[in-house]
């Protein structure tokens, strides 16, 4: 996975809170492969019940949405939905703890915002959509002429950054890994599972 | 004098095999636990040539896509329980497939089987694995990236969680169960009210709980926000598990009950968040939105406009006006079953509440693994079920989540053990209302949303 450091596109904001992932891809479509791409299953429900859903209409890069964003479910399937679509940053006052972490995997930033910038970018986009300029670097965002800023956890932010794959970055631990294998074990049997 | 920890810290502790100096560690994992949704997590294996690192301490389940009734089954689910059949053979890794005697949904059948103990570091590309921390045990759900690193190398990357204790004191009233303790507290705290926390539950409501209840408690965990839940073990932990399969051998025994004595929060440690409940204070508990945080209080109504946000549209969804009461919702359907109530003590609770009784709804009841089904056959609880016109399924994830097809219909609602309430959750439109088995029992056979307390008056 490659890193990003900014982004320019188009904002949307939906004004909901509990976006958990059951709505951001239901359950039906989980069983195809990734390759298939899995933008189309994104919000499928809700985009289906609505014509020229906001999202149709100006494919925003990023999304600004209320507290629980990605509750629910650890399906990463929803985070392959908002990127296959091409979503590549959330802003929301809060996010689940699974997803946080599925989201960074995949190069997606998950942003924390507080209640006030909320209702303030939903005030000022509605139902349209407005600029957005994000940058890792720094933490700053410009949303529909706002300047805000965002928390995010340093070790996020540099993964997001240099797009690093933590199989790789562990690889380099193995001979501790299995140092401490053979010691929890030798410490505790009782720990293996009996066959 | 070494500091006071938590029950939490003690189990980071003895699994972190390093902290790295940005504060992430990298946890050591005692038990991996796979189902067909892990197929992303296979793919992006093979895509590396790699092989799974420790199959002895990976288990496979069928249970999200397993079929529960008779008939014809839609080759896409075929196919997914065929690709974890093959990813599990092709790695050497025990699966419980589709007609194993031993199979189920993956959070009954890991205590079921001794797969989860004490002290056990469990993960598993699914929320609720917060379920095994009820055995003390550290449990939390993974994403597919996660779950195919921990097939690689058997460890996660994860910063320690702050710690949040909730004490429910005093004693359950009859009738009220571990479900309307956790819809409870999550409707006081929000669907994220413990978000970034690692939940101990403890005091005597806790301490009073069957194994089976202190599960329902931990699952739950996961729509409070909480990754993980977590009791310290004791003497009823230790009972439900002497003698289960892959559990200790008699030779290891008492050394694991002297390690899993150690396994509680020390006197004095420190909590980031302290939160009392009353347990006598609690009524069974219905939701209403969709949400788990949409909970209230049977005898309660549904709330105003000007009460919570969006409630328009939640309102809309599930069809019901504001102010109305909860016990006049009919339903059109009940369902029994999940990784949060179908466990045996479950289908004997709601049992209790049918037996010499007509449903007057269609109903569903899956057990929550093949062994509780057996037993609830030879304790005559699923005659219980026939009889009051329910219908009685195979083991698996079924109306929960529906992906093998046990689907409520647009527009219909569900009176549902389940643990999410969540838009289409159940199927695209389905309206569900989440409440204790006992619960759906009462509402199977009065067709609405009801108190089940008088239904068991001298039943209990
Ligand atoms: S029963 Fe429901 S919540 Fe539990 S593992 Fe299956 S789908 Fe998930």
């Amino acid at each position: 996975m490659s890193g990003w450091q900014t982004l320019t596109g188009s904002a949307v904001a939906l004004p909901h809170s509990n976006i958990d992932t059951d709505q951001l891809i239901p359950a039906r479509f989980m069983s195809q492969p990734r390759g298939a791409g899995y933008g189309s299953f994104l919000l499928h429900d809700l985009r289906g019940a609505q014509e020229g859903h906001l999202l149709d209409q100006y494919r925003p890069k990023v999304l600004v949405a209320g507290r629980n964003f990605g509750s629910g479910s650890s399906r990463e399937a929803a985070v392959y939905a908002l990127v296959d679509y091409g979503i590549k940053a959330v802003f929301a006052p809060s996010f689940g703890d699974i997803f946080a972490g599925n989201a960074v995997n995949n190069g997606l930033l998950a942003a924390q915002i507080d209640d006030g910038v909320l209702a303030m970018l939903i005030a000022t986009m509605a139902d349209t959509a407005g600029g957005a300029y994000v940058d890792l670097t720094t933490g700053c965002a410009r949303i529909a002429g706002h300047d805000i800023g965002f928390d995010l956890d340093p070790v996020r932010r540099q993964k997001l950054i240099n797009g690093w794959d933590d199989i790789d970055l562990t690889a380099q631990y193995s001979e501790e890994i299995k140092t401490f294998r053979a010691a929890r074990f030798a410490a505790h049997p009782w720990a293996l599972p009996t066959t | 004098m070494s500091a006071a920890l938590t029950l939490m810290d003690k189990l980071w502790d003895a699994h972190e095999v390093l902290c790295r100096e940005d504060g992430t560690s990298l946890l050591w994992v005692d038990r991996h636990l796979v189902h067909e949704g892990s197929h992303h997590a296979f793919a992006k294996l093979a895509a590396r040539n790699m092989n799974v690192a420790e199959p002895e301490l990976t288990f496979g389940v069928v249970d999200h896509y397993a079929p529960t009734r008779a008939g014809d089954v839609a080759p896409d689910i075929r196919r997914m329980i065929k690709t974890l059949g093959d990813n599990a053979r092709d790695a050497g890794i025990r699966l419980f497939d589709l007609h194993d005697p031993e199979q189920g949904i993956v959070h009954v059948i890991g205590p079921e089987q001794g797969l989860t103990l004490p002290g056990l570091l469990i993960n598993c590309g699914d929320s609720h694995t917060s379920t095994h921390g009820a055995f003390g045990a550290l449990a939390f759900g993974v994403g597919a990236t996660e779950v195919a690193h921990i097939l690689a190398v058997q460890t996660v990357w994860q910063k320690r969680p702050k710690k949040m204790r909730i004490t429910f004191d005093g004693v359950l009233g009859a009738g009220v169960t571990a479900k309307d303790m956790a819809l409870h507290w999550i409707a006081a705290l929000g669907a994220d009210g413990a978000q970034g926390f690692a939940v101990e539950y403890a005091g005597d409501a806790v301490r009073a709980l069957s194994m089976e209840g202190r599960m329902t408690l931990c699952n739950l965990s996961i729509e409070g926000g909480a990754r993980m839940g977590m009791v310290a073990p004791d003497d009823v932990t230790f009972a439900y598990l002497r003698g289960r399969s892959f559990g200790p051998p008699d030779a290891d025994w008492n050394d694991a009950i002297a390690d899993w004595r150690k396994l509680h929060s020390d006197v004095d440690a420190v909590f980031d968040r302290e939160v009392r409940i009353d347990a006598s204070t609690i009524a069974p508990t219905v939701t209403w939105g969709t949400s788990p945080e949409d909970a209230l209080p049977i005898s309660g109504h549904v709330p105003h406009a000007d009460d919570a946000e969006n409630i328009q549209a939640t309102l809309e969804y599930m069809g019901l006006d504001a102010g109305m009461a909860l016990s006049s919702i009919a339903v059109d359907q009940v369902f029994i079953g999940s990784c949060t109530n179908g466990r045996i003590e479950d289908l004997r609770m709601a049992a209790k509440v049918l037996e010499g009784r007509r449903a007057v709804v269609p109903g569903l009841v899956s057990p929550g693994s093949a062994k509780v089904k057996k037993q609830a056959e030879d304790e005559g609880l699923a005659l219980v079920f026939m009889q009051a016109g329910l219908e009685w399924a195979g083991a698996g994830c079924s109306m929960c989540v529906g992906m093998n097809g046990d689907l409520v219909e647009p527009g219909k609602r569900c009176a549902s053990s389940t643990n999410r309430n969540f838009k289409g959750r159940q199927g695209r439109g389905a309206r569900t209302h989440l409440m204790s088995p006992a619960m759906v029992a009462a509402a199977a056979v009065t067709g609405h949303l009801t108190d089940v307390r008088p239904l068991l008056e001298g039943r209990l």
